[in-house]
């Protein structure tokens, strides 16, 4: 690394830098190595598996799923009705999108997702999720004080405004529905899912106007 | 399982602080401990539900402190442990030393696609039909098994009401351990705030889990 021989000698060895691995990054490396030598594992699927979810696989989808139910009220039905079907006729499904439930925001109640016991998330619509949907202090407070967490997100409710909180305690996984935005008439899909955020389809956000999206 | 994993109402875990733009990893071995995970859960040798036991199983200092992608990864080590696929030797020595299980299959490149969009659906037939329906009211059971279970510890002995029967699904309590799927009907369960929390809860608040069957009785 020549970056490191700029002259600011720092009273230590900056060469072992490029062999240093974490304690992760050696416990990984050994499984990967014997698994691999063992013929257990094919690392060029892992790379597929990474670019799949790097790349094909994130929140535009369900974006699209969002938006295709604010425009078209028959597939707003369906996804209410059978999200997992009306979901697969877009083209997405699979892992951890096998049991899909749309649950719709209303001007009276407020979704939002969280897994208590682990980490369920719909994959299949959203990615894969955010460091905070797994971590313990978003699990443990989604269901006790939802205000309190949309306030770190940002997200304000009015006070009267109901909260629903759906705990992904078994195999379905949801999708929420955010309103749309005022102002969107005209809007093609294709815009209106510029509109949809992760964290709305999550529930710890709302969909952009027109304004902020642009 | 009473473990730290069962995290719901507890207190004093921290701030959320969602991150601007998060990036889908934080470090390469990230990358690799997904599709490390994602392969070998190929083998067919343990289910979902075995592996959310395995996390649910380490200690609790270790699964609070460690990021996700490390709960997986030990969870990972003991499964593959458990199975005979590799032996701790071989982890420290991060060659292998031996012939171990050989798996019902492997992961090649040309079949992720095909995998990751099959996914594995759980829900199964049964012949019995729903035992509750919507709008009843239910009361949760109490019980604190050693083994896995998918009932909140929050939701436990708590009234609510069934909003939806979800249809049959593999039962996680007995799939966890090699029990067979045993297939029960789930349901949409919704408690109102105050009959969880008590005093002080957001008057707004409804909560609901997916309850299997055995976890309900008729209130």
């Amino acid at each position: 690394m020549s970056e490191h021989h700029h002259g600011h000698d720092h009273g230590h060895d900056h060469h072992h830098h490029d062999n240093h691995f974490t304690d992760m990054e050696a416990r990984v490396k050994a499984l990967e190595t014997v698994l691999t030598e063992k013929g257990l594992i094919d690392p060029a699927a892992i790379d597929a598996i990474v670019e799949t979810y790097e790349t094909k696989v994130g929140p535009r989808n369900g974006a699209c799923v969002v938006a295709k139910a604010w425009s078209d009220p028959q597939f707003s039905d369906w996804l209410k009705r059978d999200a997992t079907a009306a979901i697969a006729s877009l083209g997405f499904a699979g892992r951890q999108g096998e049991h899909m439930r749309a649950v719709f925001n209303t001007p009276e109640t407020h979704n939002l997702v969280v897994c208590t016991l682990c980490s369920c998330y719909p994959w299949a619509v959203l990615g894969l999720p955010p460091v905070w949907y797994k971590a313990p202090p978003y699990r443990s407070r989604a269901v006790i004080d939802p205000r309190g967490v949309l306030a770190e997100f940002g997200l304000e409710l009015p006070v009267e405004k109901k909260i629903r909180v759906w705990d992904s305690t078994a195999e379905l996984r949801y999708l929420v529905v955010p309103e749309r935005p005022v102002g969107t008439e005209g809007l093609s899909e294709e815009e209106l899912a510029d509109l949809v955020t992760r964290d709305s389809m999550i529930g710890t956000g709302l969909a952009l106007s027109r304004e902020v999206a642009r | 399982m009473n473990g730290p994993h069962d995290l719901g109402g507890q207190h004093g875990l921290g701030p959320i602080a969602p991150e601007k733009d998060e990036p889908y990893f934080h470090a390469e071995w990230e990358k690799r401990a997904l599709g490390v995970t994602l392969s070998c859960g190929a083998f067919g040798a343990w289910t979902i539900d075995e592996s959310r036991h395995a996390r649910e199983s380490l200690p609790p200092t270790t699964y609070l402190s460690a990021s996700y992608y490390e709960v997986w990864t030990r969870a990972l080590q003991a499964l593959l442990k458990r199975h005979g696929f590799l032996t701790q030797a071989e982890l420290d020595a991060g060659h292998m030393l031996e012939k171990g299980t050989e798996p019902k299959r492997t992961l090649r490149a040309e079949m992720v696609a095909d995998v990751l969009a099959k996914g594995g659906p759980c829900d199964r037939p049964i012949a019995t039909p729903p035992r509750f329906a919507a709008g009843e009211r239910v009361r949760t059971k109490n019980f604190n098994p050693e083994t896995h279970t998918r009932l909140p510890r929050y939701a436990r002995a708590k009234i609510g009401v069934v909003e939806a029967v979800q249809g049959s699904f593999v039962f996680p309590d007995d799939n966890a351990h090699g029990k067979g799927e045993n297939p029960q009907w789930v349901y949409t369960v919704v408690f109102d705030g105050g009959d969880i929390w008590g005093d002080g809860a957001d008057p707004t608040l409804t909560v609901s889990i997916d309850a299997w069957e055995s976890y309900l009785e008729r209130a």
